[in-house]
């Protein structure tokens, strides 16, 4: 049994000077005892953790779609056992000599057990095989640096060459600024991969969660055949704060969610977490060839 | 912003006194000529020592010029029978992205670039060179359309980044770049980029996927502003000198680390010296890139272009931590 990453995330906000010292490692959330109880940070009701991992980590009560990490996407999405991940060992590089840079993802691999934002891999979902990236927000707030991007393009040229549907599910705070235009060209590069399943007629989906914006939003995830959303999802280019100031406005509270931009015509559906999985089968069944 | 930069300080002020001693001569009749002479030749050296020897933020300060060439500058004076052609046809026409049809050396060719205003009235409606997604979708669809005509896109870069605005958020700011990036990557005609002025993130990216990334060599490319790396790494945006040389943005850094093809030297002082002889520096660049490129087959030309693009990264690749498992 693990703890939410987003309870952790809250109770940081009242420790902030020590602020990595209350996430626990691997190590120890494995040791949390059983019927921890936890509190949904939207309703605030108290949940056992138990229930909530029986509705995918969606509040009973308001819908509340907590963040999952890439183990419990991939789990929720895939068919058990059939995940099998790619490149898993490759860790950034720091090219630019960035302050702090070495030491912050270092750190993030100690907390989250995993070696970059992104995890890729192949695997089926009812029975269909797919390629499959999950971005996970835990590790440098999910940002795309070269390790992410050379992921993802190794990822879509397996599933170019193997003609098999690529599938990502998006949730990054945009480009990796340590990595600078390094980073920037990681949008360039992704979208030319994509490409390739352009020419080639293969099927990209991609899901965006809570968050997917900047670099993120304006390359990859915005470019899927199909793009979806979860409820409540943050989606945008420019953060809110930015945007307010350029035009001296409040923004609406809805601003930028999934709903806004389903509103807007920039997706094709939101897809609450508990349909997800039925939803992708139906469109790989329409999808399949032969 | 005034014309002299703060860097330029003792080289206006040397000038300024070499002028005041002709002034003297000329007026008292007393001969200073050797002493105006000496100065001459300091102020040379000193004119060497600053331009060879600029800062990342001394750059940034040209990229930002109030004076620097724009985009269409740079037209009026590279092309011939240049025609604008406006709209995206789905929303309306963005000032801060212009594009058109003209003859580049004689040979057809589309260009594009963004356009920051000259002067307040201008800059209003040039929204100071940050487009809104009908900007974007503006120069796809003349991409498009030099596709099917098959001549070369010419591209300018020159933007602080997309406009960060709730009509843009609206209207698909990130949808219009991200289809740029990915039609730009299949377009089956050559694709020359040149930074001219400012690269601002995806705002800049969205014109930039092209087969040659030429900078000016006083311009910069970065995926954050200066300002917005300094506020979000010291909190504090004043530290923006530090920042710019942190990110490595300036033309000469991003050759070195290879995400340049190249680099365009830059008159002594900055591109608006002489807009007529940096003309010039960029017709060479332009003319051998499209010697090169419309050599190539047009579907190697795809082909080559998604593998300049793939490899761009670093990293390990076999020293993660779980590696154990």
């Amino acid at each position: 049994m693990r703890l939410l990453w987003g309870e952790t995330v809250i109770r940081d906000l009242f420790t902030k000077k020590k602020k990595y010292a209350t996430i626990p490692s691997e190590q120890a959330k494995q040791e949390v005892p059983e019927g921890l109880m936890t509190k949904c940070p939207q309703c605030k009701s108290i949940i056992y953790f138990k229930e909530l991992k029986k509705t995918l980590l969606v509040c009973d009560h308001c819908e509340y779609h907590h963040r999952l990490s890439s183990t419990e996407r991939i789990e929720m999405t895939l068919d058990e056992g059939s995940f099998q991940e790619f490149d898993k060992n490759m860790v950034a590089k720091d090219p630019l000599n960035f302050p702090d840079y070495k030491e912050k993802s270092a750190l993030d691999r100690k907390n989250t057990g995993l070696n970059e934002a992104v995890v890729t891999g192949s695997g089926t979902i009812s029975g269909m095989e797919v390629i499959i990236g999950v971005m996970d927000p835990r590790f440098r707030m999910g940002s795309m640096g070269s390790v992410v991007g050379e992921k993802m393009c190794r990822a879509i040229k397996i599933a170019a060459d193997e003609r098999k549907p690529f599938i990502m599910f998006a949730a990054s705070g945009g480009a990796r600024m340590q990595e600078g235009v390094f980073s920037l060209m990681q949008m360039a590069k992704t979208s030319t991969a994509l490409n390739l399943l352009h020419e080639k007629g293969i099927l990209f989906i991609s899901i965006m969660t809570h968050p997917t914006t900047g670099g993120v939003s304006a390359s990859f995830a915005s470019l899927g055949d199909i793009n979806l959303a979860e409820p409540k999802a943050l989606i945008g280019f420019a953060g809110r704060r930015i945007i307010e100031q350029t035009i001296r406005q409040k923004l609406p509270d809805d601003f930028q969610t999934s709903e806004f931009l389903l509103d807007h015509g920039q997706l094709d559906q939101v897809v609450p977490r508990k349909n997800m999985k039925s939803t992708l089968t139906n469109i790989l069944e329409i999808h399949q060839t032969s | 912003m005034s014309e002299q930069l703060p860097f330029e300080k003792p080289i206006i002020e040397l000038r300024n006194k070499i002028s005041e001693l002709k002034t003297f001569t000329r007026e008292k009749d007393i001969d200073l000529s050797d002493e105006i002479k000496k100065l001459e030749v300091r102020l040379e050296q000193l004119e060497e020592d600053i331009y060879g020897n600029m800062t990342a933020w001394d750059r940034v300060q040209l990229a930002r010029h109030s004076k620097r060439p724009t985009t269409l500058d740079y037209i009026e004076h590279l092309f011939t029978n240049f025609m604008e052609l406006h709209g995206d046809r789905f929303y309306g026409d963005d000032a801060a992205i212009v594009g058109g049809i003209a003859k580049f050396e004689g040979e057809p060719v589309t260009v594009i670039g963004h356009q920051r205003g000259k002067g307040t009235k201008d800059n209003l409606k040039r929204n100071f060179g940050m487009p809104h997604p009908e900007g974007f979708r503006k120069a796809l669809r003349l991409m498009k359309q030099a596709e099917k005509f098959n001549r070369p896109v010419i591209c300018f870069i020159d933007t602080k980044g997309a406009y960060p605005g709730k009509s843009a958020e609206e209207r698909g700011q990130s949808e219009a770049i991200a289809k740029n990036l990915i039609e730009m990557a299949g377009l089956r005609v050559p694709i020359v980029c040149i930074v001219i002025g400012e690269g601002g993130s995806g705002g800049a990216l969205a014109l930039g996927v092209g087969d040659r990334i030429c900078m000016l060599e006083n311009s910069t490319y970065s995926v954050i502003s200066p300002e917005g790396a300094a506020a979000l790494l010291w909190k504090d945006a004043g530290q923006a000198k530090r920042a710019a040389e942190t990110m490595k943005i300036t033309a000469p850094d991003l050759k070195e680390l290879e995400l340049i093809d190249e680099m365009i030297p830059e008159i002594r002082g900055g591109a608006h010296r002489n807009l007529e002889a940096q003309s010039g520096y960029i017709r060479q660049t332009l003319k051998s890139a499209l010697l090169e490129l419309n050599k190539i087959d047009r579907n190697d030309l795809v082909e080559k272009r998604y593998e300049k693009f793939n490899k761009i990264g670093e990293f390990d690749d076999e020293n993660g931590l779980i590696a154990k498992e």
